[in-house]
């Protein structure tokens, strides 16, 4: 591991998390490299969603250290603004603002955090448009558009920020079956070009398609991880063998 | 009879429907700051924060706003020269100043509740969406949260700045020349009770159903683009 240290994007170990007396993360340790895609698998209240949402902090940390992008985020001092503008995250329910439209929805964030004029963030939000195939919905608001809509506008608008990180929470669990091909299809490109990414589904396909490591976890640990082979076609753990007899 | 006393005292019941208007919209001025201060310390991640907002929705939703009144009038004015004020000075609050204290404090706290209620019941993921973006708590809430919640108060809040215009008539009580303490005097110079209070009712009645149309006017407007 140590070789490969200067690329590291993430570094999590002995990664803790509690809700009250509840211990959902026991002790997770992992390194995820620059353009690698890490999909995450496991059974509901194995704790993989909380485990990406420590990833940038949506939840408080309990113990142990994760380090992203060369921040400490564990660390009380470090300014988790900076760090979530550089990681963006794609959510279950979308999360579309509600209040604005696509092109507002898009435009928000960079341009308050000044990271882009009204004029290039606009810009930049219909380039994004286009290339998840809706530059015709710039004006519509949320509540107008489908659900594999939503969560590629909400993939664009994470990408408007231009990350050097995406994580990914069960982004296809709420969609409809027409409609899941549409958005693995767009994080499918996302992930050729060279984006590092988190994810977390139940998309057996998608892991073993577009994955480069699949992590298995259950009760809060990392159970089995490796090549999308090995871990889904050959695992090895009998944890592991059971959750994929039900789901494949 | 009823056109005499309207002719006659008409002048000076606008004058006082004014005055009771100025004193509404002074409460409500202030109830808003209030509202707004304890509502958002009310949702804050804060323990103590959540504790002084609810003594303070507490306290003032415990007590009739007569008491309040009262308090307010007469009471502080003498907390206030008992303990401050040297000798020979003394401190009195105005009718008018009496009276905003108590309209915000009463509909303030009020005002907080529906504030609390508004911002819960905008979905968990719109703030998280937003900081996950790395919009900082402030601007959130400010840019993606509070829009949605006051959609979802604005007919509370409008049924609040109502009640809030009917409660003047409470501060007659402390001598505030709004439109009941008014119309007592009228009534007693006539000795007509049946149609000076009829006058009022119907005074009452007009301000407030126009308020109330406004009020839906504005809430449809708002809802606009929505669904």
């Amino acid at each position: 591991m140590a070789a490969t240290k200067d690329n590291v994007k993430i570094h999590v170990s002995h990664l803790k998390k509690n809700f009250g007396p509840l211990e959902v993360l026991k002790d997770v340790s992992i390194d995820i490299h620059e353009g690698e895609v890490v999909v995450i698998l496991g059974p509901s209240g194995s704790g993989k969603s909380t485990f990406l949402r420590c990833l940038n902090r949506l939840e408080e940390i309990t113990g142990g250290t994760v380090i992203v992008d060369g921040y400490d985020i564990t660390d009380k001092r470090t300014d988790i603004n900076k760090v979530r503008e550089n990681v963006g995250m794609v959510f279950q329910l979308f999360n579309l603002f509600n209040n604005l439209d696509v092109m507002g929805n898009m435009t928000l964030a960079p341009t308050e955090l000044k990271k882009a004029s009204k004029e290039e963030a606009r810009e930049t939000a219909m380039r994004l448009l286009k290339r998840v195939g809706l530059a015709d919905k710039a004006d519509a608001y949320p509540a107008q558009l489908s659900g594999g809509q939503k969560q590629r506008v909400a993939i664009a608008r994470a990408l408007a920020m231009n990350p050097d990180i995406m994580l990914f929470d069960e982004p296809t669990s709420a969609l409809d079956p027409e409609m899941v091909g549409e958005v693995l299809q767009v994080m499918q490109a996302l992930a050729k070009e060279g984006m590092t990414m988190v994810v977390v589904t139940h998309e057996i396909g998608f892991a073993r398609e577009v994955a480069s490591r699949v992590i298995f976890m259950e009760g809060g640990y990392i159970v089995e991880e490796g090549t999308p082979d090995e871990v889904i076609n050959h695992p090895k753990e009998q944890r592991t063998i059971d959750f994929l007899s039900k789901v494949l | 009879m009823l056109v005499t006393i309207t002719t006659k005292y008409g002048p000076l019941l606008l004058e006082a429907m004014g005055q009771t208007l100025l004193l509404a919209l002074c409460g409500l001025f202030f109830a808003c700051i209030l509202g707004l201060i304890f509502g958002l310390l009310s949702v804050l991640k804060s323990r103590i924060c959540n504790i002084i907002s609810t003594i303070f929705v507490d306290i003032i939703r415990g007590l009739p706003m007569i008491v309040l009144a009262f308090f307010v009038y007469f009471g502080v004015p003498q907390f206030v020269n008992d303990f401050f004020m040297p000798d020979g000075q003394r401190f009195t609050l105005s009718a008018l100043q009496a009276g905003t204290v108590c309209l915000a404090l009463n509909c303030g706290a009020y005002m907080a509740e529906i504030i609390r209620a508004g911002i819960q019941s905008v979905d968990r993921g719109q703030m998280e969406a937003a900081r996950s973006l790395g919009l900082p708590y402030w601007k959130a809430m400010r840019k993606v949260v509070l829009p949605q919640a006051i959609r979802t108060m604005i007919p509370s809040i409008i049924n609040q700045f109502i009640i809030t215009l009917k409660d003047t008539s409470i501060l007659s009580v402390i001598g505030f020349p709004e439109l009941v303490n008014t119309a007592k005097n009228v009534q007693a110079n006539t000795m007509r009770s049946l149609e000076v209070w009829f006058i009022v009712g119907v005074m009452y009645l007009i301000v407030i159903t126009i308020l109330s149309r406004v009020a839906k006017q504005l809430e449809r407007r708002l809802n606009r683009g929505r669904d």
